[in-house]
């Protein structure tokens, strides 16, 4: 066997060259099979081909689909395709670009402003397209344009589709807008799905929907003359349309809505308890989107950006607010479910709450004290000695169990782009972000809403919606159905799912938050309704910390640091047709200043009538205006 | 193979039964001894003489080149940019950019064949796991986030998983069937298969169909060289066929579009069909001498899509004619030839089925690449090596020669640092 191994190599050497010529042979054969393919192509069908060639006027052309509509719940159109007529050049046709600008110059004014995105676009896209360089050309202007044209085989006019929001600040953030496709959502999207379009979804509810409002797109054969120029389409294939979104928004309630907050910083979130539809979604103050669509100015944009009233923060969606009292029903409730506390059973307050053995004071808004208070009273005059010793007894972990069901601190899962999910703190959270145990004291600043705690107006209005409905947490919806041509529209479900409270317990609480509106110790007992009854509660989110010894002086605090006023609200009791929450930053108050905004909102959704301005009427002092 | 060359031997072969009685069974003996090593270069019957390791080094030699391959790389990648800068309308920009690609891949090639044999061989089976993985990721967070990414951005050069296992693919194959005598046995040669159709279903899935192929013929490629017997061959070759209605029913339906279309063009005049019909029109239009660099009249026209990358190859065929694709031909078959011939003076099992392999997944590309430009292959994303608008594949495709020259002039390790081949003929 000594010389085994050694022959074994040579066999194999031997064996690999074989294969190896067996290979080269192959690939031999394989390419004189393409080289005979092209052979035939370019020999023997040559005259074919060459008379193909010299008549070869059939290109292939993308066809961008129609955008899909938005209308609001009675139909109202809030976002369209307006026709918009652009001048563009192709670069690559033109023999001189500054010439060419100064002969179009003569015929079409053409701004500084134009010359420069016109810079910018041809940088940025494929050199063999035809580049924006005048938009929203005016009749006339196309008429002179059109006239001349035949000079200039490098211009074209362009008739696009252009978004268009017609109402404006009302829905900018809630909508969102469109806008030119950037460089990374290019590396994102199936370029061949949105070949011919230049306009992509890029927040709210334009980006949520964007696969279904998009659309499909389409091709179609054109003849072109020798330059290039289309003379006839051949064959086509039609791209198929967005779809139209129909939404639960109501726009009448929404502009309602803005204008009860009125020059106040805040946001209104408005669902339907029975759908999880979200009847009106206000950040104020709002902005316009139509200027984002073809690309805002610098200076435009600047002033929007550096408003100290952050006009483009979506406080519905994304400002996180303490919830203040308004968490107190949902505090109630963990007692209730978990044992820890019956309706009658009466805790007494002095004014103040002490942990044992700990000298801190924990106060209660009322200096004196509310005396003796069962859970009823505990919201009614928004008691906090009665929430310390409940949250005290509950504990975070039980508590946090327990409101974390109702998706605080986390998102409600609404069908908008960019929403935030608050912050419900826990052992958990305190020993990730400061790496400190948790303390007693915390769990009980988290019972009276305020500290860490943090919640959107839409997370509080959708576990507001959650009470009114009898315990279903619904995930709120903005759309309420999609709709393509004549079909059967669509509709948008939202997932749901019951609390499996007990519904003596529930009621317990609801009738507590109606006395909070109608009796005469309510915190809200001023928006007292004749013509439907309200469940609500109102809450004050500190912004500012008061010192052990002193007392909260709303006058002497700066506007910017005055609490936050919040209040929710569902009606009617009966059987709750709208949920609402409300907050209006540095308000103060929440049954003062909040309050009547929630009222104008329910006023004009239940009883049709416009915001009632009597009752929004702030500067109204109350001894006993608790917070 | 052994077996055929008529050597009769102890059958001691597992799958004996398969293969028609492998050969010489030599206990653990892997193939890659140090003295076999020391057997002069039997391969393709040429005798080397053993007295090269007194010739002085030259540079290519120090450099771990084979200048023949080099210039025919060299001459390819130049030619390839006459007919680029022709399909791009001459943009400076891009041209630039494609030189600095080449640069890079070029550079990348040099570097690569640097690395000694012995590390490659280390390096296959962490390079091959690193790109299922990242494979396996990219499907998992593409499926989350809607097809979103198949790339890794790198910044000047995005890079996709997939292209690394163009390399891992042969390298782990090879290092996987040179762990035992030649050829492999029924058992071996379905772990080939697998470890190969791995990478390739999991590309497919993307979906890369183009990258998928090129893969999956990456390990049959070497699977063939490794001396798979004819019988096995036949076998597979059957499966194939019968697993083929499987396979069509797995397709996306713009995958069976493309090979629909390939036998009926008319049957989508604005999608595949389109393309297909252009290129014919433009290759065809050509005629043997060509309409003239930069006349082209379907390419200039905007009438070929994708001319500067997937298509250029029509390009060529309009503005340069039969005469501009025969010498391109001729410069590729002579790559395919030189690659073969290097790979058959490799001192081991392991530099041989790597450098073969890798040339024939040149091959591949070519083959599928201008088969699918003139109609007689389905259209799968495959770019004309070296010639192509783009860059990760250029850099992959040179890393392949890279590894090829490694495997050549590297001698392998005997202790006595030489061995018989140090310096090869060129």
């Amino acid at each position: 066997m000594a010389g085994s191994w050694f022959h074994a190599d040579v066999d194999q050497r031997r064996a690999f060259a074989r294969r190896a010529w067996v290979a080269a042979i192959l690939a031999t054969l394989l390419l004189l099979v393409v080289v005979a393919r092209v052979a035939q192509l370019q020999i023997h069908r040559h005259q074919h081909f060459s008379t193909l060639s010299q008549d070869n006027r059939v290109r292939l052309e993308p066809l961008p689909p129609v955008r899909g509509l938005i209308y609001d719940a009675h139909g109202v159109p809030l976002a369209t395709n307006e026709p918009s007529f652009t001048l563009t050049v192709s670069p690559y046709k033109a023999k001189d670009l500054e010439t060419l600008f100064a002969e179009l110059g003569a015929i079409v004014p053409i701004a500084e402003a134009d010359l420069k995105r016109f810079e910018r676009l041809r940088r940025q896209g494929s050199p063999y397209q035809a580049v924006p360089l005048r938009l929203h050309l005016t009749e006339e202007e196309i008429a002179r344009l059109s006239l001349e044209g035949q000079r200039f085989p490098a211009v074209d006019i362009r008739t696009d589709l252009l978004r268009t929001y017609p109402q404006g600040p009302l829905t900018g953030h809630v909508l969102g807008y469109v806008g030119r496709i950037d460089e990374e959502e290019l590396q994102r999207i199936d370029q061949g799905a949105y070949r011919g379009t230049d306009f992509i979804g890029k927040n709210g509810l334009e980006k949520a929907y964007e696969a279904v409002l998009h659309g499909q797109v389409g091709y179609r054969q054109v003849e072109v003359n020798a330059k290039g120029r289309v003379l006839r389409t051949l064959e086509s294939q039609p791209p198929v349309p967005g779809k139209d979104l129909r939404l639960h928004l109501d726009i009448r309630l929404q502009r309602d809505a803005a204008a009860a907050l009125g020059q106040r910083r805040g946001a209104v979130a408005a669902l339907d308890p029975r759908t999880g539809g979200v009847l009106a979604l206000v950040s104020n103050p709002g902005f316009d989107p139509n200027p984002f669509v073809e690309g805002i100015g610098i200076q435009e944009y600047a002033a929007l950006r550096d408003d100290p009233d952050v006009p483009l923060f979506d406080r519905a969606l994304r400002g996180q607010y303490p919830p203040g009292s308004t968490i107190k029903p949902f505090i109630a409730l963990a007692g209730l479910e978990n044992g820890v506390i019956t309706p009658r059973q009466a805790k007494h307050c002095g004014g103040h709450y002490q942990l044992p053995g700990q000298s801190h004071r924990y106060r209660d808004w009322r200096k004196g004290g509310h005396g003796s208070v069962d859970l009823r009273r505990s919201i009614v005059e928004s008691c906090d000695v009665y929430y310390y010793d409940l949250a005290h007894d509950l504990g975070i972990d039980r508590l946090g169990d327990f409101l974390g069901k109702f998706h605080f601190g986390r998102k409600t899962g609404v069908d908008l782009a960019g929403e935030l999910g608050g912050l419900l703190p826990s052992r958990e959270w305190k020993r990730r972000v400061r790496n400190q145990a948790w303390y007693p004291g915390e769990t009980l600043i988290v019972g009276i809403g305020q500290g860490a705690f943090l919640a959107t107006p839409l997370q509080l209005a959708a576990a507001t919606a959650a009470l009114a409905n009898g315990g279903r947490y619904l995930e709120p919806r903005v759309a309420r159905s999609m709709e393509a041509g004549a079909d059967q529209p669509e509709a948008i479900p939202a997932p749901g799912r019951p609390l499996g409270l007990d519904p003596s317990h529930l009621e317990d609480v609801v009738q507590a938050m109606i006395q909070v509106v109608e009796s005469p110790r309510g915190t809200a007992k001023r928006i007292r309704s004749p013509a439907y009854r309200i469940a609500g509660k109102t809450g004050t989110a500190q912004v500012f910390t008061v010192g052990q010894k002193e007392t909260y002086k709303e006058k002497q605090v700066a506007e910017r640091k005055r609490d936050h006023a919040l209040f929710v609200a569902f009606a009617p009791v009966e059987d709750p047709r709208i949920a609402v929450a409300v907050v209006v930053e540095n308000g103060g108050h929440g049954g003062a200043v909040a309050a009547p905004v929630a009222r104008a909102v329910l006023d004009s959704y239940l009883l049709g009538t416009g915001p009632a301005a009597e009752l929004s009427a702030p500067g109204e002092e109350e001894a006993e205006d608790g917070d | 193979m052994a077996t055929e060359a008529g050597g009769p031997g102890p059958d001691l072969s597992p799958a004996s039964g398969l293969n028609g009685g492998a050969g010489l069974n030599w206990g653990v003996e892997s193939g890659r001894g140090s003295i076999l090593s020391r057997i002069p270069g039997q391969g393709l019957g040429l005798n080397l003489d053993g007295g090269a390791v007194a010739r002085p080094l030259g540079l290519a030699q120090r450099l771990h080149l084979d200048l023949p391959l080099v210039f025919a790389l060299l001459l390819a990648a130049g030619y390839g940019l006459l007919v680029l800068s022709s399909a791009i309308d001459q943009d400076p920009e891009r041209l630039e950019a494609q030189l600095v690609r080449l640069g890079l891949a070029f550079t990348v090639m040099v570097v690569v064949a640097q690395v000694p044999p012995a590390l490659w061989r280390r390096l296959a089976v962490p390079l091959y796991v690193a790109g299922v993985l990242t494979l396996v990721a990219v499907l998992l967070v593409g499926e989350i986030g809607k097809g979103a990414q198949r790339w890794l951005d790198l910044g000047v050069l995005r890079f996709q998983p997939s292209e690394l296992l163009k390399l891992g693919v042969p390298l782990l194959l090879a290092w996987f069937l040179a762990l035992r005598p030649l050829p492999p046995g029924a058992w071996r040669t379905l772990g080939a298969l697998v470890l190969t159709a791995l990478p390739a279903v999991l590309i497919a899935r993307q979906p890369d169909l183009g990258t998928a192929l090129l893969v999956g013929s990456a390990g049959l490629a070497v699977l063939f060289l490794a001396g798979l017997s004819w019988r096995l061959i036949a076998f597979l070759a059957a499966t194939a066929a019968a697993l083929a209605p499987l396979l069509w029913s797995q397709m996306l339906d713009y995958q069976k579009n493309r090979v629909l279309t390939l036998f009926d063009p008319e049957r989508d005049p604005l999608g595949t069909g389109y393309h297909i019909i252009q290129s014919q029109i433009a290759i065809g239009s050509g005629g043997v001498y060509g309409k003239g660099w930069g006349l082209g009249t379907q390419s200039h026209l905007e009438f070929l899509p994708e001319r500067s990358t997937d298509f250029i190859f029509a390009v060529l065929g309009e503005e340069l004619g039969l005469f501009g694709v025969l010498a391109l031909m001729g410069v590729y078959l002579f790559i395919v030839f030189r690659g073969l011939y290097l790979a058959s003076q490799c001192q081991d099992s392991f530099g041989r089925l790597l450098a073969g392999g890798l040339t024939l997944i040149f091959f591949v590309y070519l083959f599928v690449n201008t088969g699918m430009v003139s109609g007689l292959l389905p259209v799968v994303g495959v770019p004309l090596p070296l010639v192509s608008y783009g860059g990760t594949s250029m850099v992959t495709l040179l890393a392949g020669f890279g590894l090829i020259m490694s495997m050549y002039t590297h001698p392998v390790a005997t202790g006595r640092g030489g061995g018989g081949r140090a310096a090869p003929r060129p």
